[in-house]
């Protein structure tokens, strides 16, 4: 988002390639994407390093390591109860993943949730996590229990499962969305002077608080349908 | 001055993409009135603060997904041009 009279808030493909005759391209999302996912791996090397060496007087690092963790156990044991332990690991790594996402448009990159392929690709791996602990839990119960109440509520229970993908991927997608508009309609279309210093509130309020909320709505959502299904 | 078909149909859909932003009204109304609860919670259990906080912030980003769907209705509406 540079300066200029552009209104610019769209995906730019950046190398074009083709696979099995089917034109791909790499874009600005791919790009952000690589670079917050080998600033997440030099986090957790770093963080599992610092905890082998583990003092008793915990320094800053390990302090907000271990802070970390203990409000991730906190969040996971609140809804899962009991077999929260076991989703920790998975709940940690997207609510990172995400947590960076949304604020990767502080940072010069168009925010990488804005792009419907990503928050989708989410939420079908929550949908996969569901239905696998649904069938692994309740066997044949988790196919009959969609004729429950009910036969004829059979295409109503059917659609309410596939939703749940669609509507969490959508919120993420929609509200970071928005975000990168008004940002782009902002930047792209004011005079110079107002671009100064008040688009850090918009900021703030976009990228910031509303990346965090979301993050932390898509993290419950998915520990909510995991817990139906346990 | 001359009208094509595809102007007209561009047209029309600029205006349901305005149509459509109408769905911010139903989450505006239902925000305030969980933030209006949120607070008259606060005022009778004080200490309670920090997880009347949370779950209405939840609560209130649940409630906005409806006029996020108008959002991305008018999106597809406008850059998509499904109609085109």
């Amino acid at each position: 988002m540079g300066g200029g009279n552009e209104v610019d808030f769209m995906i730019h493909g950046i190398v074009k390639y083709n696979l099995f005759g089917q034109e791909l391209w790499l874009t600005t999302t791919t790009v952000g994407m690589t670079i917050i996912t080998v600033l997440l791996l030099i986090l957790a090397f770093v963080a599992s390093r610092t905890m082998k060496t583990a003092t008793d007087i915990p320094g800053t690092f390990q302090n907000i390591v271990e802070l970390g963790v203990e409000m991730l156990e906190k969040m996971t044991e609140g809804i899962l109860g009991k077999s929260g332990r076991r989703f920790a690991n998975y709940i940690g790594t997207i609510f990172l993943f995400i947590l960076f996402c949304n604020l990767s448009g502080l940072f010069g990159l168009r925010t990488v949730t804005a792009d419907f392929g990503v928050t989708f690709l989410l939420g079908l791996v929550t949908f996969g996590i569901v239905q696998y602990q649904g069938i692994k839990n309740h066997g044949v119960g988790h196919f009959t229990g969609l004729f429950q109440p009910l036969p004829i509520l059979f295409p109503i229970n059917v659609i309410g499962e596939f939703a749940n993908p669609i509507s969490i991927s959508l919120r993420l997608f929609a509200n970071m969305l928005s975000g990168v508009i008004i940002m782009g309609l902002w930047y792209g279309m004011l005079p110079i002077f107002v671009k100064i210093g008040i688009p850090a509130a918009l900021h703030v309020y976009c990228d910031v608080f509303s990346g965090c909320i979301q993050t932390y709505v898509f993290c419950m959502l998915t520990m909510v349908y995991v817990n139906d299904k346990l | 001055m001359n009208f094509s078909g595809q102007d007209f149909i561009y047209g029309c859909s600029a205006i349901g993409a305005g149509l459509a932003m109408i769905a911010g009204i139903g989450p505006g109304v239902g925000q305030g009135i969980a933030a209006g609860f949120g607070c008259s919670a606060v005022g009778r259990n004080p200490g309670a603060k920090s997880d009347i906080t949370s779950s209405m912030l939840l609560g209130q980003a649940v409630a906005e997904t409806t006029g996020l769907y108008g959002l991305v209705v008018a999106i597809i509406l406008m850059f998509v041009k499904p109609f085109g």
